[in-house]
């Protein structure tokens, strides 16, 4: 191991493991960030929700947005998977149905970055307690 | 590459470790291979989340689901549920004891919501033998900082304005203390991390230690800056295995990073600590006897002045300060003392660390502002008393401090509330007492230890003690008088006055607040012979309540010193003769009654 010789030296260290720690740091307090759920049952999985959240999370990681991603399980929409929820501080959750790499992008291009809504929303109409 | 998606945080304090932690992260890690996820999900070792009561914690992250006494076969259950299929394992979840309703996210049980971690900050979130954790969040950016852009007085300066007070127990001004060796010139000084963590029921240091070592070993580094010393010393008690283990490891990443050693991060400042290992001696908390037992002479302290600061380890100024003192050290120096002085009361800065024991629900280690009161500590964060039963006391400062009642509930507790009110901070022992505990005896526990503890090098200490002792025994075996409740007086006001060291000038304060709070209870033993808590064994009889009693013989058959015979009474309703107790032959083990199937037999 290097050694450490000033702080400059020290804060790009920080700077390089911090990635490591993101989604401890970012678990923190997860209110204040965008959420994005991922339903991740056996129809979720079957239909390429794995590789879609892969792909979610670089992308996140490319245009430098704090998301913090979980895996939920099945919510329903079978007929729409991949699904995933993705929540905006201060909004109300938005279910996207039909997600593919491409479409992932555009949620987080469009719709978390500038608020314009995309296609595949599917309209939730039941209460969570 | 695949991401990792969840982190899975296991605790690894000494705590958690004895009921098979280790065992639960090994299976993690095997389970998790087998079923292809390794790259997916990363098994952390933390230290202590504090929520012991509950131990071993899983936490899962991101979203935070706290998973209590888990168990190595619970491990598959949740990999399946939870990893893979996303939902959550609701048996392992926290069961709030009030709506008896499952918590998931750690934020919101009662817990933890009144808590505030500045010391306790990384414990139960960062792997502590893994230096890059520390790192990243933040860590040795404060030594950096010091080295970097302030003078040695700007740092005394500094930790003055912070309000930082000792966290072992009197509250000494941090930077004060500080400033007092600084002024000192000499060729070499030392910086002194007193781990002697000795109270009973203590953990606060330990579980720092185990959870956050190079918060320490950067503190104490400022520290060497700050005063002019090049050397550190922690002193730990050998029976602390797991908390040197941590910090070895933590100082030999230190070292090979170049964060000790010769030219810390270029600046020519030279600072390296090593470890001395006390065996486990109470007064060796006392910093002049600590100094002593480090110097492989006898632990026993001398009089002060000199201190420390003048003529500490080897003759050289040394700075002695506690462990939970160092934790806050690097975080006031990054966000500055000004934010540490806006957190806790008018006089005490900060937060505090307890060790919440006793007949408490959430046994555990808690961190809360100074100011917070005894009622949110025991009834919001500790979840009230064991079983629904009353509250009595609460005793902190350990062999040192007192008994607080319900009265004193809604005090704000800091330093000098707990001072005023007969009891005192000490390190941050807090034990929890319900109507089952008997105040005598709690006071002849205390002072038991003292006894046991004390080195014997001044008169008032070892004698003065034991003679007080004598007297707690003679009031709990029935042959109590109320002159010797004065008598208790008289010898405890000598013992505070002319004790040599703060363990002696201490001891007496269970006793006396115990006297002040509780006479009653003392009176009763004196004159009525009576315990009312049932703990006296020598005033208490076991009864047989001669028309519950069936005759069955069953108390007979358990006394060990076949005490019990039949009557020739036969209760309406009965077909055996009742049984009968003889007082003089019984040695009251209470076997007859816990074997008593008819509560036939009670204490009178």
């Amino acid at each position: 191991m290097a050694k450490v010789k000033s702080l400059a030296e020290l804060k790009a260290m920080r700077e390089k493991l911090q990635s490591n720690l993101d989604l401890r740091e970012k678990s923190n307090n997860p209110d204040a960030l965008v959420q994005v759920k991922v339903a991740m049952a056996t129809c979720g999985i079957a239909a390429g929700a794995k590789q879609v959240m892969e792909h979610m999370m670089e992308k996140a990681d490319q245009l430098k947005l704090s998301v913090v991603f979980t895996q939920t399980g099945c919510m329903g929409y079978c007929h729409a998977e991949p699904t995933i929820e993705v929540k905006v501080p201060g909004k109300d959750p938005i279910v996207f149905g039909h997600v593919d790499n491409k479409r992932a992008d555009e949620i987080l291009e469009k719709y978390v970055m500038n608020n314009e809504l995309v296609e595949g929303i599917i309209p939730v109409n039941y209460e969570k307690i | 590459m695949t991401k990792i998606k969840t982190h899975v945080l296991c605790c690894g304090g000494t705590g958690c470790k004895a009921s098979a932690s280790d065992e639960i992260i090994s299976t993690f890690e095997k389970l998790l291979k087998e079923k292809g996820l390794q790259d997916e999900v990363q098994v952390i070792r933390t230290g202590c989340f504090g929520f012991c009561e509950k131990g071993p914690i899983v936490k899962m992250l991101p979203d935070n689901t706290f998973y209590t006494q888990v168990k190595p076969e619970d491990v598959e259950k949740i990999i399946n549920e939870h990893i893979i299929k996303g939902r959550k394992v609701t048996d392992l979840l926290y069961l709030d004891p009030e709506n008896k309703q499952h918590v998931a996210d750690s934020k919101h049980m009662g817990f933890y919501k009144k808590q505030l971690r500045i010391a306790l900050r990384n414990c139960g979130f960062i792997n502590p033998e893994d230096i890059d954790e520390y790192i990243s969040r933040g860590g040795y950016e404060a030594i950096a900082k010091v080295l970097g852009e302030m003078t040695p007085q700007q740092v005394i300066d500094e930790i003055t304005k912070s309000g930082l007070r000792g966290r072992g127990g009197a509250g000494f001004p941090t930077g004060v203390k500080w400033g007092l060796c600084a002024k000192n010139q000499a060729d070499q000084k030392y910086v002194i991390c007193n781990a002697d963590e000795g109270d009973p029921g203590a953990f606060m240091d330990r579980s720092i230690m185990e959870g956050d070592p190079n918060s320490i070993i950067e503190a104490m580094a400022i520290c060497g800056y700050a005063i002019g010393a090049t050397k550190g010393l922690v002193y730990i008690r050998a029976e602390y295995p797991l908390a040197i283990h941590r910090l070895q490891v933590a100082i030999a990443q230190a070292r090979e990073y170049g964060l000790l050693g010769d030219d810390i991060l270029g600046s020519g400042f030279n600072f390296d600590i090593e470890l001395r290992y006390g065996a486990g001696a109470f007064v060796c908390g006392e910093e002049t006897a600590l100094i002593h037992s480090m110097e492989g002479k006898r632990g026993e302290p001398t009089l002060k002045p000199p201190f420390p600061a003048v003529s500490g380890y080897m003759a050289k100024p040394s700075n002695v300060n506690n462990v939970e003192t160092f934790a806050n050290i690097p975080i006031i120096i990054t966000k500055g003392a000004d934010w540490f002085a806006s957190i806790g009361s008018e006089k005490s800065k900060g937060t505090k660390v307890f060790a919440l024991a006793g007949q408490i629900n959430n046994v555990g280690l808690i961190e809360v502002p100074m100011g917070t009161t005894l009622r949110d500590i025991i009834y919001e964060i500790g979840g009230g008393i064991k079983g629904g039963r009353k509250f009595k006391a609460v005793q902190t400062g350990g062999p040192s401090g007192g008994c607080l009642t319900e009265k004193h509930l809604d005090t704000a507790i800091d330093y000098d509330s707990l001072m005023a009110a007969g009891s005192m901070m000490g390190s941050g022992g807090m034990v929890v007492m319900d109507d089952t505990s008997c105040m005598v005896a709690i006071a002849k526990f205390y002072l038991e230890f003292t006894c046991e503890e004390s080195c014997g090098k001044c008169s008032p200490c070892r004698i003065g003690n034991k003679r007080m002792l004598e007297i707690l025994n003679k009031i709990t075996e029935g042959n109590g008088t109320m002159d010797d409740l004065q008598e208790l007086r008289n010898l405890a006001a000598v013992i505070k006055d002319t004790a040599l060291c703060g363990l002696g000038q201490t001891s007496p304060n269970p006793v006396l607040s115990t006297l002040d709070n509780f006479w009653d209870e003392y009176v009763e033993h004196v004159v009525d012979k009576k315990c009312r808590a049932g703990v006296c064994k020598k005033l208490m009889n076991y009864v047989i309540d001669k028309d519950k009693c069936i005759g069955c013989g069953k108390c007979a058959k358990n006394c060990p010193a076949e005490a019990i015979s039949k009557t020739s009474y036969i209760a309406e309703g009965h077909k055996l003769p009742s049984m009968e107790i003889d007082t003089t032959k019984c040695i009251k083990c209470g076997a007859c009654m816990s074997g008593c199937k008819f509560d036939a037999i009670s204490v009178k």
